[in-house]
């Protein structure tokens, strides 16, 4: 879309992007040209001398089995946390799309965990399920069940997952909120005169309808769950035991900043990058097309 | 309300009750926490009533945090927090709102070519250039600086496309009728511009008021100074490991500090909240 009217000056446009491009050029072109560049060399120990070593770096990085069972952790990670926190928002936006009385409480209490740091909610929950002291812990115990994520990697997992998804359920259920109240009444009307009950109703006329928006947030879930969950690794299991929650968002952190592997990390914020893209480009194909039935 | 099912609208009010309390729960049990005694958190299970260190807790992590992990005051904390979610949000709606304005009101040699690189930068996100980013700001001397903290994430291609967004459907008749009675461009901006941009500009400062304050990995990133730590670094700060080892009291009363400001302005507001939220995903 274009405008009709438009002000003319030589030097003014310039100017109003001027701030915009220089902030973008800075810190966003030429990091990432450098990370490009970094994966292509090949540091000694002193950081003295680089060699350039075409694609040595990514040939390691997919031959080194570590890189490899933090993909399958990314993998496994980002599927529970996208899958749960939409089911369970999914469900509580329904319940919420059918009260009446009451609606803007819930809304209210139900979204204000967008606003906790992922690190804090990360702290919460470990604390809740903190291996000696955790309220939550001594309930599983008293059941007989044997917790303690530092030592096990599925607990360990399993933990980081509910705080992420803890944090990110507001976000969902917002939006599938605004989508159900988007379908026209009139459709759910004549589905109940037809003798369609809640549940044929549900899966037969609203879900389908609802494609859209959960299409939607299966992408920004799982962008959230590779980039936004940090915060929940670094402040609960720094990804132990044992590498059972290091994502790659966190091993480019560890190797880079902690190992100082500048070779390695650049390879690996390469493939992230990669894998950025090819998100947006769903993402936005999405909303042009406008998925709909 | 289609027909009348008392049942299910009870069940419904169950599972919603359900929902908030689970929702609820981890910030119960840290405001609890947070007014306990380490000893009275120490014996498990630890009470659930809140107990009588409320005062003694705040004062002591407000004044000089924790005694075994960082001791630096938590609110010379608040006050960075404070900074980077007030600059960042500032600073991104002034930086894309002009830039928003030049692409859609003038025509300019490389007008598309500036666009897409803004564009792109919707796909280099910190995480995957955080050891060059590093190494830009600390030859720039920017390391443990409020510009380190704030300058690299005004830079936004969501805002700066929600204002285009806005910007087409102002009707063309207004820029018309300003230029026919003589003003400017940036008289046009002033006067007409930002006046009906104060919605979009109000949605976009809560949702990163949120942001800014919440930024952790790029504060972990540069500060090394505990006078320029933010709130929520300060708490992975006061985890020392083991979890008998933690001042659990100190860091929960950190934590309430935490996330307090960020989820009253997302309770306060929640209509500019909802709003930014659901205008910055288009």
């Amino acid at each position: 879309m274009e405008k009709r009217v438009v002000f003319r000056s030589a030097w003014l446009p310039y100017a109003l992007v001027a701030p915009q491009l220089a902030i973008t050029i800075v810190f966003f072109f030429w990091p990432a040209a450098q990370a490009v560049w970094y994966s292509f060399q090949l540091q000694d120990a002193f950081g003295l001398k680089t060699q350039f070593v075409g694609l040595a770096n990514f040939a390691r990085l997919f031959g080194d089995s570590n890189y490899l069972a933090a993909i399958r952790t990314t993998a496994v990670f980002s599927i529970l946390v996208a899958f749960s926190g939409i089911a369970i928002s999914l469900v509580i936006a329904t319940m919420a799309d059918r009260v009446l009385r009451g609606a803007l409480a819930y809304k209210t209490l139900l979204i204000w965990p967008y606003a906790v740091a992922p690190a804090v909610a990360g702290v919460l929950w470990a604390f809740l399920f903190a291996p000696s002291i955790g309220i939550v812990t001594h309930v599983l115990k008293g059941w007989g069940i044997d917790w303690n994520w530092i030592i096990h990697g599925n607990q360990a997992m399993l933990l980081v997952v509910m705080a992420s998804v803890w944090k990110q359920i507001s976000y969902n259920f917002l939006f599938f909120l605004a989508g159900l109240q988007s379908i026209p009444r009139s459709l759910i009307e004549a589905a109940a005169i037809d003798g369609a009950g809640p549940g044929r109703r549900f899966w037969t006329i609203v879900f389908p309808l609802l494609s859209p928006v959960t299409f939607f947030l299966l992408v920004v879930n799982i962008v959230y769950a590779f980039f936004d969950t940090f915060g929940v690794i670094d402040a609960t299991t720094q990804g132990g035991p044992a590498g059972a929650t290091n994502i790659l968002v966190y091993k480019v952190y560890h190797d880079g900043v902690k190992a100082a592997d500048l070779g390695g990390s650049s390879a690996q914020s390469v493939v992230l990058m990669i894998i950025v893209i090819a998100l947006t480009v769903a993402q936005f194909r999405f909303i042009e097309r406008k998925v709909n039935y | 309300m289609i027909e009348n099912r008392p049942l299910l609208t009870a069940f419904s009010h169950a599972v919603l009750i359900l929902g908030v309390l689970a929702v609820a729960f981890p910030l119960y049990v840290t405001f609890v926490a947070s007014t306990l005694t380490l000893e009275q958190i120490m014996t498990v299970p630890m009470p659930l009533v809140p107990g009588t260190q409320f005062l003694e807790n705040y004062s002591q992590v407000l004044a000089a945090g924790s005694t075994k992990g960082s001791k630096a005051a938590v609110s010379t904390m608040l006050f960075n927090s404070t900074v980077m979610a007030l600059v960042i949000p500032l600073g991104k709606i002034t930086v894309s709102i002009l830039a928003a304005f030049a692409i859609v009101y003038f025509r300019f040699p490389l007008r598309n070519f500036f666009f897409w690189m803004i564009f792109v930068t919707l796909m280099l996100p910190v995480e995957v250039r955080i050891i060059p980013t590093f190494k830009v700001v600390a030859d720039l001397g920017m390391l443990n600086s409020y510009a380190g903290l704030t300058v690299p994430l005004i830079a936004s291609a969501t805002a700066t496309f929600l204002f285009r967004q806005f910007f087409l459907t102002i009707p063309d008749e207004l820029a018309e009728a300003a230029r026919v009675d003589g003003a400017g461009p940036m008289r046009f901006f002033w006067d007409v511009v930002v006046p009906l941009s104060k919605t979009s500009m109000a949605a976009l400062f809560v949702i990163q008021f949120i942001y800014g304050w919440n930024q952790y990995l790029w504060p972990l990133l540069i500060t090394s100074e505990e006078s320029m730590y933010t709130t929520v670094i300060g708490i992975s700060r006061m985890l020392v490991g083991g979890d008998a080892a933690n001042e659990w009291n100190l860091i929960m009363a950190t934590a309430m500090l935490a996330l307090l400001p960020p989820a009253l302005v997302v309770v306060l507001m929640q209509k500019w909240f909802v709003k930014g939220l659901v205008e910055t995903e288009k």
